[in-house]
């Protein structure tokens, strides 16, 4: 029995090294689910060990048609703080260098603290005291940062504007919103990207292309060097640089002439389409809605009743007034409705709606296109117009003569948007023959509609598509998509900006156009508008106004055989065309040609920058212009 | 007295020179890759990235390659020592131990919450280490005693106060871990003739909490998971213990084809109506008891009945842990148990350790990171990465060949250790190398299971691994001890 036990004992070395075995093979399983199987903890030990630290690259700068510097960026400094690295230390003169009461201090603190507020919270982790100091508050507080530890200072780069012009257009930068970032995963939370103008337009050519830097972050976030000596790495790319094809000197002079008035100034190069020009006003300056006051500005700003945000030149929607008259010569012209020899009778206004309106000024009757548009005759473009919509020989239907119409107008750039490289554009109002219909029935005629023709009624155009007439006008025929920006660092330009547009109309008929617009320089309602050993062309318009004063508008082209650039100026509620419109038109493109104003065009340029339209617009904040 | 004097003034005179020769030169050399894989493993745990120098004393690696090299000189120490000495000097080395274990309670300074490091000048020593190879001495020498019989009950009782007596001073260092250690010497007692039934029971009761606890609150379709596993567990081991104590065929038969037609009918009822399974299976635990008892009457045999009694006990017990859990213990026990079992999910508060120490493992894939590349351990996201810790490090950056060749080689040298104890022809050395490898399987089966989130979190070390001159000089000593032990085995 003895000796059996025995035997059975030693066989319990079995049992015993099978449990090795067992708990060997149970372990090996084991990792080999931890380790092979699963994914989930290589990409949990990524997330613990990598801080992945975005490297934003330089944006692009921003420089005028003549190499002039508009927009570049400037150092700006923020102050960090190591909560966990910081000793006591003397609060006030603290606060004092940086300008705060230390109620905000603490309150600052605070929120720093506050993982809610700042749920990305370490005190291990630099946290952002403050930041957009500017390069002096900065030079003082780092000679005292000694006595200050746990507090650093840190670089970045925002925006700044040379000139305080053409906010509109160069528009400005902000932190991308909750959307932006939904919208672009290119963005995340604190980048920033354009909020308007070409900022806003050329986001992607100017923001260049972020860089990576991984780094190794230990248990308590503490950055312990980089991954693999940066072998993994980005560099980033800086933003490309934008050169416009604003003339910053000419902008300068629109926004100086219009001073204290609302309205717009657009000019354009209408061989290539390049907006040398514009401005919209009121305007304010740019650097404004920089920093740290940018959104208390932004604001402030938004809050004015002349809408200083607002870029009139592209949104503003204005009745063009007498300046459409040259589409209706176009049209009629081209359809065939006149000739250059057809002449129409006008006594002081249309009488082919028997009430004698639109009413119409004195001079010679009856007579033809070019000396029509001279003198801006109404009563011209009303039997025109008469002739041509209530015509049945030409045309089964008013609808389908109204159709035939608006088609011309689409062509000249009327009714849509141009599709200039700026955000925000207006198409402006063009109606169809549907649009009357629905207002009177089946049965209107020439008579319900007249005053489309003279560019009243419910025609309704942004300051650049009434410029882009004039380009048209200049070009005899078509004109390129205006845009302002001339070149992106090495990127050709889209060719929706190369491409010639060509009107429905001939080029003859151009011809005509183009001369009783000269007519009306040399000797009809434009005469203020000639500059000496120039041939300026140019129309007039005073656009009713409901609301108040006529509107004050001009348009016009110069030279008249080679034309170098086309002009829209509208003053709201300037009165009529030749009191604002022409002279302010005179001395844009005198600048433009001439380079210089003349001595006596000084005067004048004095005279106009003074000249107060619109009261209210002094209330905002002074700019030396 | 005598014999320890003469014994004494032997060790002095005695050259001992062919112990080169009969020393046994494999486990020697599993000991050295092991020791030297640690090492690395500690470069690894405790890289820093301002100060990369590996051999400097005053970090971790340096410290530990200075322990090494001390490590060397015991080795030379114990294997030059005449081998009998450890028999009559294990009753004093055991007397000083324990006097030391007793002092260090009410002497260590609280470090993290323990107090079982003596601290002398620059030294920090824990006596806990050095218990197990005085233990194993002692518990060896008494079974070698004439007329030892371990199934008397006096002779049990005193193994055990032997081996709960340093047990309970290192449960009052708050040293939980190291005293749960000497739970392995039932390991042995179990080779050297406890009952098994002893060995089961302890096994079973650990494996039902936890599995019970495990899937307490999981359910599959409208199965209790818990109780079912448990009790199907029950019903096996009931089959194994039938086949062991009586093999008895035809029992085991009936038993079977009863689970089967059971399975079979609680597939059948499920399409007419929800079936509980756990509810089958426990009942037919019931049954089986019942026809254990039939058994043991008809046949007039004890074993039907205690094998009865173990199946209703472990129905029992099933039952009471989940009544102990939900209605005595505080909620917050509750809470560090279900975190301890991988229950609850709390990756920054108790769960942190665990939940970082699977991702560093995870991370590895299967070649790992490469020495001195693994970010997690690298970083510090583990806490006690180079000590309990350590195999984090050896998974991270070794990845699961490295961990898995690492578990393969203390696999060997544990059953390298059988091997030698098998052939030992006294009890005194037998029992000594049982001890040995038992300790070591308890280790190895604590602290990976603790890593890779299959046991709960007990702060044991790693053999070989683990930073630190006491756990590494204590392991030293325990292992070749029983070397010399073995060289000279056929002089007794």
């Amino acid at each position: 029995m003895e000796i059996n036990r025995k035997y059975t004992f030693e066989n319990r070395r079995f049992v015993i090294g099978g449990a090795v075995v067992l708990l060997v093979l149970v372990f090996i399983v084991r990792l080999f689910f931890l380790q092979v199987v699963d994914n989930d903890y290589k990409a949990w030990a990524d997330s613990n060990a990598f801080q992945k630290k975005t490297l934003i690259p330089s944006r692009g700068i921003i420089y005028d048609r003549n190499g002039k510097l508009l927009v570049y960026n400037q150092p700006s400094y923020e102050v960090m703080l190591i909560m966990r690295e910081v000793q006591p230390f003397d609060t006030l003169d603290f606060c004092h260098i940086l300008g705060i009461t230390k109620d905000l201090f603490v309150k600052r603190i605070a929120e720093i603290k506050n993982r809610r507020l700042n749920p990305g919270y370490s005190s291990y982790v630099p946290q952002v005291f403050m930041n957009h100091l500017s390069a002096q508050e900065c030079g003082v507080l780092q000679e005292k940062l000694y006595k200050f530890p746990g507090f650093y200072i840190r670089n970045r780069t925002i925006r700044e504007y040379e000139y305080p012009y053409a906010a509109h257009l160069l528009g400005n930068i902000g932190e991308v919103n909750r959307g932006d970032i939904e919208k672009d995963p290119y963005y995340v939370q604190g980048d920033n990207a354009g909020r308007s103008g070409v900022e806003l337009s050329y986001e992607e050519a100017l923001r260049g292309v972020k860089g990576v830097e991984i780094l190794l972050r230990d248990a308590h976030g503490r950055i312990k060097g980089k991954y693999e000596e940066g072998r993994y790495d980005v560099a980033p790319v800086s933003g490309k640089n934008l050169t416009l094809s604003i003339d910053m000197d000419l902008q300068a002079l629109g926004e100086k002439l219009m001073q204290n008035k609302r309205g717009s100034i657009v000019m354009i190069e209408p061989e290539t389409g390049e907006v040398l020009c514009m401005v919209s006003s009121p305007s304010y300056d740019p650097n404004l809605l920089v920093g740290r006051q940018r959104g208390k500005n932004h604001i402030m700003l938004s809050k004015n009743s002349d809408k200083p945000l607002l870029d009139r030149s592209i949104m503003g929607r204005y009745p063009p007034g007498s300046t459409f008259k040259p589409t209706q010569a176009l049209t009629f012209l081209q359809e065939g409705v006149i000739t250059t020899g057809t002449l129409y009778t006008c006594a002081h206004g249309y009488t082919g709606a028997r009430n004698g309106k639109p009413a119409c000024h004195v001079h010679a009757s009856p007579l033809n296109v070019t000396y029509a548009l001279a003198t801006s005759c109404n009563s011209f473009f009303c039997w025109g117009l008469r002739d041509m919509i209530d015509s049945r020989r030409r045309y089964s239907s008013v609808g389908e003569a109204f159709e035939v119409w608006k088609n011309y107008l689409v062509s000249m750039g009327y009714g849509y948007k141009l599709g200039i490289d700026l955000p925000g554009e207006n198409r402006g109002f063009l109606p169809n023959s549907e649009y009357y219909n629905k207002y009177y029935g089946k049965r209107w005629s020439s008579s319900s509609v007249i005053s489309i023709a003279i560019g009243q009624g419910e025609v309704l155009a942004t300051p650049l598509q009434i410029c882009n007439l004039a380009a048209t006008i200049a070009n005899r025929g078509y004109f390129i998509t205006p845009h302002v920006v001339k070149e992106v660092q090495d990127t050709p330009l889209d060719s929706l900006y190369t491409n010639k547009r060509y009107t429905m109309v001939e080029r003859k008929n151009y011809e005509s156009v183009a001369e009783g617009m000269r007519d009306a320089v040399i000797g009809g309602t434009c005469r203020g508008a000639a500059i000496p050993d120039i041939e300026v062309c140019g129309k007039t318009g005073t656009a009713e106004n409901p609301h108040g004063k006529d509107h004050s508008a001009f348009i016009g082209f110069a030279p008249y055989r080679a034309p170098k650039v086309a002009i829209c100026v509208y003053v709201e509620n300037g009165g009529f065309g030749a009191v604002y419109g022409v002279p302010i038109g005179k001395l844009m493109m005198e600048k433009y040609l001439k380079g210089e104003l003349s001595e006596e065009s000084k005067l004048l340029e004095e005279t106009m920058s003074k000249a107060v339209v619109s009261p209210n617009v002094l209330s905002l904040p002074n700019r030396e212009l | 007295m005598y014999r320890q004097t003469f014994y004494l003034y032997r060790i002095v005179s005695y050259r001992k020179t062919e112990i080169w020769k009969t020393v046994d030169w494999l486990t020697i050399i599993l000991y050295v890759v092991l020791v030297v894989a640690g090492w690395f493993s500690i470069c690894g745990a405790s890289y820093e990235f301002d100060n990369v120098g590996l051999f400097d004393l005053s970090g971790r690696p340096g410290s530990q390659l200075m322990w090494m090299g001390l490590s060397v000189g015991l080795i030379f120490v114990i294997l030059m020592l005449e081998s009998e000495f450890f028999d009559v000097f294990a009753y004093l080395i055991y007397a000083g131990i324990i006097v030391l274990l007793i002092v260090t309670i009410f002497l260590a300074p609280n470090i993290k919450g323990s107090h079982s490091w003596l601290v002398l000048g620059p030294v920090r020593l824990q006596p806990a280490e050095f218990a197990k190879f005085a233990t194993a001495l002692t518990v060896a020498k008494l079974m070698n005693t004439y007329g030892f019989r371990l199934t008397t009950p006096k002779n049990f009782l005193l193994v055990l106060s032997l081996i709960f007596l340093p047990m309970v001073c290192i449960l009052l260092q708050q040293e939980t871990g190291s005293a749960l250690v000497y739970l392995a010497f039932f390991l042995m007692l179990y080779r050297e003739g406890m009952s098994g039934y002893i060995l089961l029971s302890g096994v079973c009761a650990v494996v039902f909490f936890v599995v019970s606890m495990k899937f307490s609150e999981v359910m599959a379709g409208d199965t209790a998971l818990g109780e079912l596993l448990v009790s199907s567990l029950i019903l096996l081991i009931t089959l194994i213990l039938i086949q062991i104590e009586r093999k008895d065929t035809r029992a085991i038969q009936v038993i079977s084809g009863a689970a089967g037609i059971a399975c079979l009918g609680g597939y059948v009822a499920s399409f007419f109506m929800p079936v509980d399974y756990s509810r089958i299976s426990i009942g037919l635990v019931l049954l089986v008891a019942c026809y254990l008892v039939f058994l043991s009457v008809r046949n007039w045999v004890w074993h039907y009945v205690l094998i009865a009694v173990f199946a209703l006990g472990s129905l029992a017990f099933m039952y009471s842990v989940d009544y102990v859990f939900t209605d005595i213990l505080e909620p917050h026990q509750q809470v560090r148990i279900k975190v301890s079992l991988g229950l609850e999910d709390d990756p920054i508060g108790a769960g942190y350790n665990v939940n970082q120490s699977k991702i560093a493992i995870g991370s590895g894939g299967l070649t790992g990171k490469g020495f001195l590349n693994g970010t997690q351990t690298k970083l510090k996201y583990v806490p006690e990465q180079d000590t309990d810790f350590i195999f984090c490090t050896v998974g991270e950056e070794q990845g699961f060949i490295g961990a898995s060749v690492v578990l393969l080689l203390f696999g060997f040298l544990i059953l390298r250790l059988i091997v030698l104890a098998e052939r030992q022809s006294s009890t005194f050395n037998r029992v000594y190398g049982y001890s040995v490898a038992s300790i070591f399987f308890f280790h190895l089966a604590i602290n990976i299971g603790m890593v890779t989130g299959l046991t709960p979190v007990i702060g044991i070390p790693l053999p070989f691994f683990s930073y630190g001159g006491s756990s590494l000089w204590g392991f030293t000593i325990l292992l070749f001890i029983f070397l010399r032990l073995d060289a000279s085995r056929r002089e007794r």
